[in-house]
């Protein structure tokens, strides 16, 4: 193999697993926090069709993405509300939040499909993903208030009891999880594909939440999933062209199927599931008790 | 005087009273904040609305193609209602419905040039087995070796999908299909029953409703039904009364599978007729809606069915009519969840205002 072909592939695993880093690091503060946002395909979808929009209404990048973010904003407050004020259960409510981000999505982006647009070039994103890991890993293992989020993570009685507002907290864990997966989304529709499709960002939502428990819940593990997973993703397309006679859909599932593996092995073992998942993950906190 | 906002207060003792009201408050809520949505879109709401719930259902052909659409919808929901009501999150029933396709039509296709009496019940048969073995992934998983549920039910779903697309671009395509991905049809005594000439409702409808019955029965009349409520409310309690947990995962998952791999068997013999890549317009999932809707409660859920179901065929006319894609059916079928699990507080919780003076 020549220089040539690994750089061109290089470059292109780096540009299509971009946006599984930024929802993936994003769906890990959340949970850091104690919260499981289901939501993250469906806030990735309307982040995408936001920034589109913009983009072909106003031919601003930056009023484009800042937009898209406040979509995702706007996506996981809603879900913030629900699951910390008025306590309802995560999953379903993650659940309704993809469920009504497909639709949201598609009803806002109907009369956009087939638009041309100039996309941007990815090269700033793919460093600021790379960046904005770094930034997490800093401020979980370096920061006081790092330590505060991973401890209302864990215990939020705890955390309660020393007098830190779980609420608060695990408030802007949501919103920051919604602004990345919507950065994300607007990422696909702007830079990557360029171009608005229904459904486009097909599951990387799903892969971003397998990411995360993947990565054990440590930042620059989300970097190294990512990549293996994107990687995978773009071997496969390359044997394909190359006429290789292996079904392409046992790699599409291998990030699946890599998941579940991960999981039992973490969660096998008692102790090692305990120093890895939030203790709080999906346990509402209720002051008055 | 009091204070502006009120605060929330734990019940004793959660309400059925307010059990009762708030699917319907949560459905009232999504049709006013789905009236709003039109509106700012620039229809005549009430219009869209008629076009949206009532024009669908106002021919016989209307109310088939409704009980069409509720039929597998109900089917997983109680089959949920088995996992839900034992605290299981089973979020994987569309994974289920894709294996219970797979193997149900994998007879199906292996039987195509049958004509017998025996080639449906064994699809069937074959159907919930396959549903009920990737059920069984999770709950091995969960029991052994303490794997959250959630995610591995989830990723399945995926496994499922995948599996499904090999075998219908792959071993299955149909060799005469013009390398469509799809497989043979299979065989008319494959194929379910239609109950009515011309409509497509058919012999499904009779098997979940045979099934919600059953169940019925079982959550209100047997001891299994009453531990896995016990263990739900209260998992100290159960261990302490000697509930074996294990075998109520195993089970609760091997039901849930079941039924929603019958679902998906009903699906393929039934209006489709051969297996290919979009079975189901994501009926695993709108199940785990339907079964909240529901209450868990079985009449609950054949309520609930019926009107998740017109969401499914409102958007399709909206579609048509409108020229609203047909995706809209998801918000309506998000805002119903929404509004539910936030009004779910009342039943547990009760507002009150404070005196601040």
């Amino acid at each position: 193999m020549n220089l040539d072909l690994i750089l061109g592939i290089l470059q292109i695993v780096l540009i299509a697993t971009t946006p599984l880093v930024f929802a993936g690091i994003g769906e890990l503060v959340t949970e850091k926090s104690g919260v499981l946002n289901l939501g993250v395909e469906g806030m990735m979808l309307v982040g995408a069709v936001s920034a589109f929009i913009i983009l072909v209404i106003t031919g601003s990048y930056f009023l484009a993405f800042f937009v898209s973010i406040l979509s995702g904003i706007i996506m996981s407050g809603l879900f913030a509300f629900l699951v910390l004020f008025l306590m309802s259960n995560q999953i379903a409510t993650g659940l309704a939040l993809t469920i009504f981000g497909i639709g949201l999505s598609s009803m806002l982006g109907k009369q956009y499909i087939g638009t041309p647009i100039d996309g941007l070039s990815p090269w700033f994103f793919v460093i600021f993903s790379f960046l904005i890991v770094f930034l997490v890993s800093y401020f979980f293992y370096k920061t006081k208030a790092g330590l505060i989020l991973r401890a209302v993570g864990e215990s939020h009685n705890s955390a309660h009891a020393l007098g830190y507002s779980v609420i608060k907290i695990r408030f802007l864990s949501i919103i920051f999880g919604g602004s990345m997966c919507a950065l994300a989304g607007s990422y696909i529709s702007i830079c990557y594909a360029p171009m608005w499709q229904e459904g486009m960002t097909a599951g990387r939502g799903w892969i971003a939440l397998a990411l995360v428990v993947f990565a054990t819940w440590k930042p620059e593990r989300v970097l190294i999933g990512a990549y293996i997973f994107g990687g995978v993703t773009i071997l496969q397309m390359n044997l394909q062209a190359l006429g290789l006679r292996f079904p392409g859909q046992f790699f599409s599932m291998a990030p699946y199927v890599a998941t579940i593996i991960v999981l039992v092995l973490i969660s096998s073992n008692k102790l090692r599931i305990k120093l890895s998942a939030p203790a709080s993950l999906t346990i509402p906190f209720y002051k008055g008790r | 005087m009091n204070s502006l906002f009120p605060s929330i207060v734990s019940r004793s003792q959660s309400s059925s009273l307010m059990n009762f009201f708030v699917p319907i408050i949560s459905i009232v809520l999504t049709l006013i904040t789905g009236s709003i949505i039109f509106v700012l879109l620039g229809f005549d709401p009430v219009y869209a609305l008629y076009t949206f719930f009532i024009s669908p259902i106002s021919s016989t052909y209307g109310i088939s193609e409704l009980f069409v659409k509720a039929t597998p919808l109900a089917l997983i929901a109680i089959g949920l209602s088995y996992c839900f009501k034992n605290n299981i999150y089973n979020i994987g029933a569309e994974g289920q419905l894709t294996m219970g396709a797979i193997f149900g039509g994998g007879i199906g296709i292996l039987f195509h040039d049958t004509n017998a009496f025996w080639l449906l019940p064994l699809m069937i048969f074959a159907g919930a087995i396959g549903g009920a073995l990737w059920g069984l992934i999770p709950a091995i998983l969960k029991t052994k070796f303490n794997t959250n549920e959630i995610l591995t039910s989830l990723m399945l779903v995926y496994v499922a999908l995948f599996v499904l697309d090999y075998l219908v671009v792959g071993p299955w395509k149909d060799p005469f299909g013009y390398s469509f991905p799809k497989s043979r049809p299979f065989s008319e005594s494959g194929r379910m029953p239609l109950l009515f000439d011309g409509l497509r409702v058919h012999f499904g409808l009779i098997i979940t409703l045979f099934l919600i019955f059953i169940s019925w029965f079982i959550f209100s009349k047997t001891i299994f039904g009453f531990q896995l409520k016990v263990s739900g409310y209260s998992p100290k309690a159960a261990r302490y009364a000697g509930f074996n947990q294990t075998t109520l995962v195993f089970f609760a998952f091997a039901i849930c599978g079941a039924f929603a791999g019958i679902a998906g068997l009903a699906e393929v013999s039934g209006p489709i007729g051969l297996l290919y890549r979009d079975i189901s317009p994501n009926y695993g999932f709108t199940a785990i809606i339907v079964a909240f809707l529901g209450r868990l409660h079985p009449i609950g859920i054949i309520f609930a069915s019926l009107v998740i179901a017109l969401t499914y065929l409102g958007a399709e006319d909206a579609q048509l009519f409108l020229q609203i894609p047909s995706a809209v059916g998801f918000i309506f079928q998000g805002l119903v969840l929404f509004y539910l699990l936030g009004a779910e507080l009342l039943i547990n919780y009760k507002l009150t205002y404070k005196k601040l003076l």
